[in-house]
């Protein structure tokens, strides 16, 4: 089939700036007000750590951390998130240090194919900042919307009781 | 040539390579590829399961603003296929659509959101015919009219075979007793928490470069240069980490080439990543199998002949189906001693997404009948049936009656430790209604012992570059899909070269740049890999000691590598360091490289299907499952699954546990929730996350895993495969502890709940077995050639 000359130019869309605060960082963006806050942080912020597996709500992967609470970033715009505090999977590490979830969890193999991992990691952090030393039950209530399909969770659920024991 | 006693690396449970950037957020799989002048394409699915495409217009989409190009059936006619003798695919349907979800044009435009609306400009004028949905429709839609395809010689038959090993009709007038029964295994799939995704960019020196989420990427290369009609010397494969593939992503698709050939038009880079829902569609998942298995045993429960008939569903497309139909009879032998065995297999067309390999690949649902029906042969012969089990083991050094050859053996270990474990004994039969244990064992393949397309070139092939400061690269074909197939590489050079896994840098799974390796599929990576690279490693080794060794003034057979030096084994003190003998090594012999590759053992067995079955070494596993079933419900709660399985040597017991537990895991799944299923137009029924009900942490319990190591001649340090085999058990063990919680047999997955209540109230009807000829068998012993031609 012949291709098309054409130039190509979306429909327009209504653009915005958007001022976020991502991992102790202002960060602007203009972008479309109708974009999701996995879609800014991935397209426009090049922050593609967050992944995405479904982008309908149904699996935890795009999990992210909004004012301390693991947020599906697929079903929140990026207009909503500003004025908030927003922590990716990137900000988990600090000054080059790797969150000791993130050590636990490669200490133990607890990611195989590691695409659902950003997504656990930072809700096992949520879990962990307000519950130091939670049970494998609460463990596994926490983690119960966030499908991994290599591990059995067996190992997840090892990495976040081995990081609990080890933040100070 | 010196070589160590002691393990230092291999059996270590150390970090896998890419541990910390994968929790670093920092893996680059292939949808975080953003490649500067990238466009976006979007694929129109058919609405229809099954019809004729009378015309496709895609002018009014091309004229739309920001669209590139629209591709339709004719600008890729070329079929293509992952088996050579069954190539049935289009990258586009070119008159026929076989499934609700087949493609039948591409668009590429500006942006995702762009493409996605071109669709909607595409006319496309169908002629809805009948769809054919279940294996009993295509077996009796025989009528020319009715084919979904027209290359095979029966209708909608794909693949009829019979084969015939030891004298079965024999062995049942000896047998004192006779099981029969019908079981039905549901089709799943993968779930993948990656979607597909591929990037292509055929560039201005007229190159095409293609990155992708698979899990082969050698025959993705060889399929694209056959549809594309490009030189595959100018097409360059690189497989991106995969997110997930248990076999999912292991065929060539649409839309990778798709891609490849929007770029070649636009030259610009062009980008698709699949949906959820489209995930769906693709599929290749786990065929749903009518299954037939008769036993006939002595009256102390010896095994005296094995039949078995098997119905695979197998959807709209062959895709592995040819070695599919041959695996849900290839290793039932592989297990108990069977003097006689006869095996009958069809695969049909139904117009629903393709079926392929899925985790265990169809050797599942035959092992499901087979340890349901071992478990009702040692009820109703009043024996524990892990004593039924125990008295007929398959030996290491032994071959079947299908003249398959076993080398090492763990079995029995693998069964009494489960049981200790778990204890069996304590449990067995005197747990309270609702509460109940069950047992099961398989074997499974640490590797095809033949490629997919017929060659007689190494399966896989590394090369290693010795680097001046010391530092090793390896190169290598295999691609990473989570399992570690990277990290591999790293342990068995830092265990033969006694250096740190810090040292080691992998390139994987690159066309340009990496030896062939066909690709992670049938458990064959670390068998493969393991031991090309030790070859190589052994190549390199003589120049290394022969430098080291003038250098030190200590005798070659003297020196060891060792905690990052080459010394004296019998006076460590006095050594160089690893990284100083390179140098030496380099200046005397010149820049240090060597490949390795590895060819598994020849096919002991010679007839029409042979291919299917041998492997360089069998895995065995056993699971025992101990649950809850509520009798009002019909809810089954899995309290704790024990497996047990013999992985030869564990190269790192983390990863081989890892495997273990996920294969647990995944076999929960299938037993007691997965299934995809349609709708009676032939929709899906539950394209989306939400709907497919998959196991969470909450409906996960906890598995405790036994590794039992065999050392196994054929694997490198011994080792065997751990990524498939330990998913076989548990399902048909899961269905052996609901007998034993309350007392009904369910010969079908996923065991629901109301499937829990129907059996309850004697309504769970027994599964139907269609009617059909099969060819005339294929008689063959160990030992023997051709007797039969076979037709299919
Ligand atoms: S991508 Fe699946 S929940 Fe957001
Ligand atoms: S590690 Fe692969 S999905 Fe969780």
């Amino acid at each position: 089939m012949k291709k098309s000359k054409k130039n190509g130019a979306d429909d327009r869309l209504t653009k915005r700036l958007l001022r976020l605060q991502v991992n102790g960082e202002t960060k602007e963006v203009a972008t479309e007000v109708s974009k999701t806050l996995l879609e800014v942080l991935r397209e426009d912020l090049g922050l593609t750590g967050t992944k995405h597996g479904c982008e309908l709500g149904e699996c935890g992967t795009c999990a992210v951390l909004v004012d301390g609470e693991p947020v599906l970033s697929c079903l929140m715009l990026g207009i909503e998130a500003e004025n908030t505090e927003i922590v990716t999977v990137e900000g988990m590490t600090q000054n080059g240090k790797p969150h000791p979830l993130q050590k636990a969890f490669a200490d133990l193999g607890a990611a195989q194919c590691g695409y659902c991992i950003p997504g656990i990691l930072l809700t096992a952090k949520a879990l962990l900042d307000e519950k130091p030393y939670p049970t494998r039950d609460e463990i596994r209530q926490a983690l119960a919307g966030n499908l991994c399909r290599c591990t059995g969770y067996t190992k997840i659920l090892q990495a976040v009781e081995l990081a609990a024991k080890e933040i100070p | 040539m010196t070589r160590k006693k002691t393990l230092s690396v291999i059996g270590k449970p150390l970090r896998k390579v890419d541990a910390m950037a994968k929790c670093a957020g920092e893996t680059v799989y292939a949808d975080d590829l953003n490649l500067p002048r990238t466009i976006y394409a979007k694929l129109l699915r058919s609405p229809h399961p099954h019809a004729r495409i009378l015309g496709i217009n895609a002018a009014r989409a091309l004229k739309l603003d920001g669209v590139f190009a629209v591709l339709t059936g004719e600008d890729l006619p070329q079929k293509f296929g992952i088996m050579p003798s069954t190539e049935d695919e289009e990258a586009l349907a070119v008159d026929k659509v076989r499934y609700a979800g087949d493609p039948v044009a591409a668009v590429a435009a500006a942006s995702e959101t762009l493409a996605e609306k071109a669709l909607g400009y595409i006319d496309v004028e169908y002629e809805v015919l009948k769809p054919i949905l279940s294996i009993e429709e295509a077996l009796a839609s025989t009528e020319e009219s009715q084919r979904i395809h027209t290359w095979n010689r029966r209708a909608n038959v794909q693949k009829a075979v019979s084969l015939e090993f030891g004298d079965v009709e024999g062995g049942f007038a000896g047998s004192d007793h006779i099981f029969e029964g019908t079981y039905f295994y549901q089709g799943n799939t993968h779930l993948p928490m990656e979607q597909y995704c591929a990037v292509g960019f055929y560039g201005p020196d007229d190159k095409l470069t293609l990155w992708s989420s698979t899990q082969t990427p050698h025959y993705l290369h060889r399929a694209l240069a056959k549809v594309l009609k490009l030189p595959a010397s100018r097409i360059r494969v690189i497989a991106t980490p995969v997110g997930g593939g248990f076999g999912g992503k292991s065929d060539p698709f649409s839309h990778e080439i798709c891609v490849a050939k929007l770029s070649m038009i636009t030259r610009r880079p062009v980008k698709i990543t699949l949906s959820r829902e489209e995930t769906f569609y693709v599929h290749r998942g786990r065929h749903p199998v009518k299954m037939w298995a008769k036993t006939g045993v002595k009256s102390d429960g010896t095994i005296q002949a094995m039949q078995y008939k098997t119905f695979l569903d197998g959807g709209g497309y062959s895709s592995y189906g040819l070695a599919s139909v041959y695996y849900t009879g290839a290793l039932q032998t592989v297990t108990y001693k069977v003097p006689a065995y006869k095996f009958e297999g069809v695969r049909v067309f139904t117009n629903k997404p393709a079926c392929g390999p899925k985790r265990g690949h169809g050797t599942p649902q035959p092992r499901f009948a087979e340890e349901i029906q071992m478990d009702e042969i040692a009820e109703n012969l009043d024996i524990d049936p892990l004593e039924l089990r125990l008295k007929q083991l398959v030996e290491a050094n032994s071959v079947t009656i299908n003249g398959l050859q076993i080398s090492s053996c763990g079995l029995r270990e693998c069964i009494e430790k489960v049981a200790e474990r778990a204890e069996w004994k304590k449990k067995f039969r005197k747990l309270p209604f609702g509460h109940g244990i069950g047992f099961a064992a398989s074997a499974y393949i640490t590797g095809a012992g033949l490629p997919i397309y017929w060659n007689n070139m190494p399966h896989s092939g590394v090369q290693i570059k010795l680097d001046r400061s010391g530092g090793v690269t390896i190169f290598c074909g295999s691609s990473d899909i989570g399992q570690g197939s990277d990290s591999i590489l790293v342990y068995a050079i830092a265990e033969e070269f006694g250096i740190d896994p810090a040292d080691i840098r992998v390139v994987s799974a690159d066309t340009d740049l990496t030896p062939v390796d066909l690709g992670s599929y049938s458990s064959r990576g670390t068998i493969m890999t393991g031991n090309a690279t030790i070859q190589a490693c052994g190549k390199l080794k003589p120049l290394l000691l022969e430098a080291a060794s003038e250098a030190l003034e200590v005798p070659a057979d003297d020196l060891e590598f060792a905690d990052g030096q080459v010394r004296s084994a019998s006076l460590p003190s006095r050594g160089i360091s690893f990284a100083e003998c390179v140098v030496k090594a380099e200046g005397k012999h010149g820049t240090l490289g060597a490949t390795g590759s590895y060819w598994p053992p020849k096919n002991p067995r010679e007839f029409k299907g042979s291919g299917v079955g041998p492997t360089p070494a069998y895995t065995f596993s056993t699971a025992i499952v101990e649950l809850h079933c509520d009798s009002e419900t019909g809810e089954i709660k899995i309290d704790k699954v024990w497996i047990a399985h013999d992985c030869g040597k564990a190269f790192n017991p983390l990863l081989v546990e890892g495997q273990t537990e996920g294969s647990v895991y995944m076999a929960l799944g299938e037993a007691l929730m997965e299934e995809q299923i349609f709708r009676k137009n032939g929709l899906h029924k539950i394209p989306s996350i939400l709907e497919y009900k998959s196991p969470t942490t909450l409906e996960t319990p906890e598995i405790e895993t036994i590794l039992v190591e065999t050392i196994d001649p054929e694997g490198p340090y011994g080792a065997k495969e751990a990524g498939q085999g330990p998913l076989l058990p548990v399902v048909p063990a899961v269905s052996n502890a609901v007998f034993d919680a309350i007392g009904v047999r369910i010969h079908e997955i996923p065991i629901t709940p109301d499937k829990i209540l129907r059996a309850l109230e004697g309504r769970l009807k027994a599964v139907s077995i269609p009617q059909f000829e099969f060819p005339a068998p294929l008689k063959w012993q160990p030992g023997e050639g051709v007797k039969v031609e076979q037709k299919s």
